[in-house]
């Protein structure tokens, strides 16, 4: 079943167009990663599905039901819940108090919770009571990520999450998709580090100025064809 | 001059300029919002609990329990249906709005109530006092400051203990991403401006009850207030409650010197403090 879906998105900065009718869709249960360079629209197509940009109603469908036009709390309420681009994490709030922030507009039971949250990255636990920005940038995004799962969020936005973190530490956080996904939530993580995306996901959306220009599951594609549609030339 | 008892009577008038101070304090600190209309909101809170304890012989400090909700709901409708609009960008919508909200609470009232002095009366406690030690303390006095040390630890506790101040506080840092969160950032301004009128309702009836009031005196206490809070350092509520004593010790100090150097003994204290330590003695880290 299709979960969250965007039907012909468009979206605009005053008289700048950054998305010229974008078809994208997350099936229950699934890891869909979106590619692309800078400035292809990815952090838009973000802020739009999240609510911060408001559309046309129809032009996103979550669980059935039009939410494009919904304001940034109501869609989170329903159950898309957002890791930001550069974490953003709230810097006069220690990291648990980031963490319990995360459910103040969705309360609901399911798994996760503070306990599983430490079990998934055990280091928060020992800097529970630090502020945030005392955290290295690795363990921030650890913080951004379950913030954002303890509102047992459907569908999870993961924007830019590798985005100036070591190779190693990169690799520790996408080593959590499995069990986040296990745990029942489907992910959108969207990415400029192709290799790391295109290893948890079961399928992959290219997008080049605003537009989706390939897709398909991540051993259908090749090198080049990504190439193509991330650079708009061949390699 | 007895040097013990001009700075314990400075300290405890330090509690009447840091109840005044306090709700200006958390509204800056949570929106960033000056609200010049703060002095006259706390003159509009004393003629409430005056017409309370004229109209219904209520005792004051009922009249002030009552009116608490009242202001709360003040707030709550100035913040959603008027300041919400003016915040932005720009910081000059809001100054302009509150100072027109603070011309129209000033005509209002002198329609209302006419131009006479008020006070509302407390009765024998007025004049009653305590011996502490070698100083004698008005009971009055004594009451305003521990109101405002008690206003301090609570809104500390909000602030740091419940899920709505971890709210003002993600909202404080970043509005944006706090509606990620679920949060709604005009309704916990709205929350935030209706806490902020029950502390000026408690200020008001120690304005009220310990000296006479019409209804110009608010930009007079709104200046008291501004000092208080940026003495402190803005966003700091221990830091406006340090604030507040360091004018009324001033204040009194200069009074015991000579009666004209009061207010201006006050003033020399802010611009003193300010030149030492510009951003106030306890600035918050993260600004």
């Amino acid at each position: 079943m299709t979960l969250l879906e965007t039907r012909g998105l468009t979206a605009r900065y005053g008289d700048f167009q950054a998305l010229f009718g974008v078809d994208i869709a997350l099936e229950a249960g699934e890891i869909v990663a979106i590619i692309g360079a800078n400035g292809a629209g990815k952090t838009t197509l973000m802020r739009s599905i999240s609510g911060v940009l408001k559309n046309a109603a129809e032009q996103i469908m979550f669980g059935g039901e039009p939410i494009g036009a919904l304001s940034a709390p109501d869609v989170m309420a329903r159950g898309i819940a957002m890791v930001p681009e550069g974490r953003k994490l709230f810097p006069s709030l220690s990291v648990e108090e980031n963490l319990l922030i995360g459910k103040y507009g969705r309360a609901v039971d399911g798994p996760w919770s503070l306990e599983t949250i430490y079990g998934l990255f055990p280091i928060l636990k020992e800097r529970r009571n630090s502020p945030a920005p005392a955290l290295s940038g690795g363990q921030q995004q650890m913080v951004a990520i379950g913030r954002a799962l303890m509102s047992n969020p459907r569908v999870l936005l993961c924007d830019e999450i590798s985005l100036g973190l070591a190779p190693v530490v990169i690799r520790d956080i996408y080593a959590a998709f499995p069990a986040i996904r296990a745990a029942g939530a489907s992910v959108v993580i969207v990415e400029q580090d192709v290799s790391q995306a295109l290893k948890v996901a079961d399928r992959v959306y290219c997008m080049m100025e605003g537009r989706v220009t390939l897709t398909g599951t991540p051993a259908a594609l090749t090198r080049e064809d990504i190439h193509a549609a991330y650079f708009g030339v061949r390699g | 001059m007895n040097w013990l008892d001009t700075i314990v009577q400075g300290l405890l008038l330090g509690g009447l300029y840091a109840l005044f101070a306090a709700g200006l304090s958390l509204v800056f600190g949570i929106m960033r919002l000056v609200n010049l209309a703060h002095g006259d909101l706390i003159v509009l809170a004393a003629f409430l609990i005056l017409v309370l304890v004229s109209a219904l012989g209520l005792n004051p400090f009922v009249a002030a329990l009552v009116a608490m909700p009242v202001m709360f709901g003040i707030g709550w409708l100035l913040q959603s249906q008027l300041f919400n609009r003016t915040l932005g960008p720009d910081i000059l919508p809001p100054l302009l709005v509150t100072f027109g909200l603070s011309i129209v609470i000033q005509n209002a009232l002198l329609e209302g109530f006419s131009a006479d002095s008020r006070r509302i009366s407390a009765g024998a406690l007025e004049t009653a006092s305590l011996a502490l030690g070698p100083v004698n303390v008005g009971v009055m006095p004594l009451l305003t400051f521990l109101s405002a040390v008690l206003v301090i630890i609570g809104l500390n506790q909000l602030f740091y203990r419940t899920a709505l101040g971890r709210a003002f506080r993600a909202t404080s840092d970043d509005a944006v991403i706090a509606g990620l969160m679920g949060i709604k950032p005009h309704r916990i301004f709205a929350t935030a401006t209706g806490i902020a009128m029950v502390v000026v309702t408690i200020a008001a009836l120690y304005l009220g009850t310990r000296a006479n009031f019409d209804p110009t005196v608010g930009p007079a206490r709104l200046i008291y207030a501004f000092e208080a809070v940026i003495i402190g350092g803005l966003g700091s509520l221990w830091g406006t409650l340090a604030g507040g004593v360091i004018i009324g010790v001033a204040q009194t100090l200069g009074a015991s010197i000579n009666p004209e150097w009061q207010i201006l003994a006050g003033h020399i204290a802010f611009l003193l403090v300010l030149l030492v330590r510009p951003r106030g003695l306890f600035p918050r880290a993260v600004d």
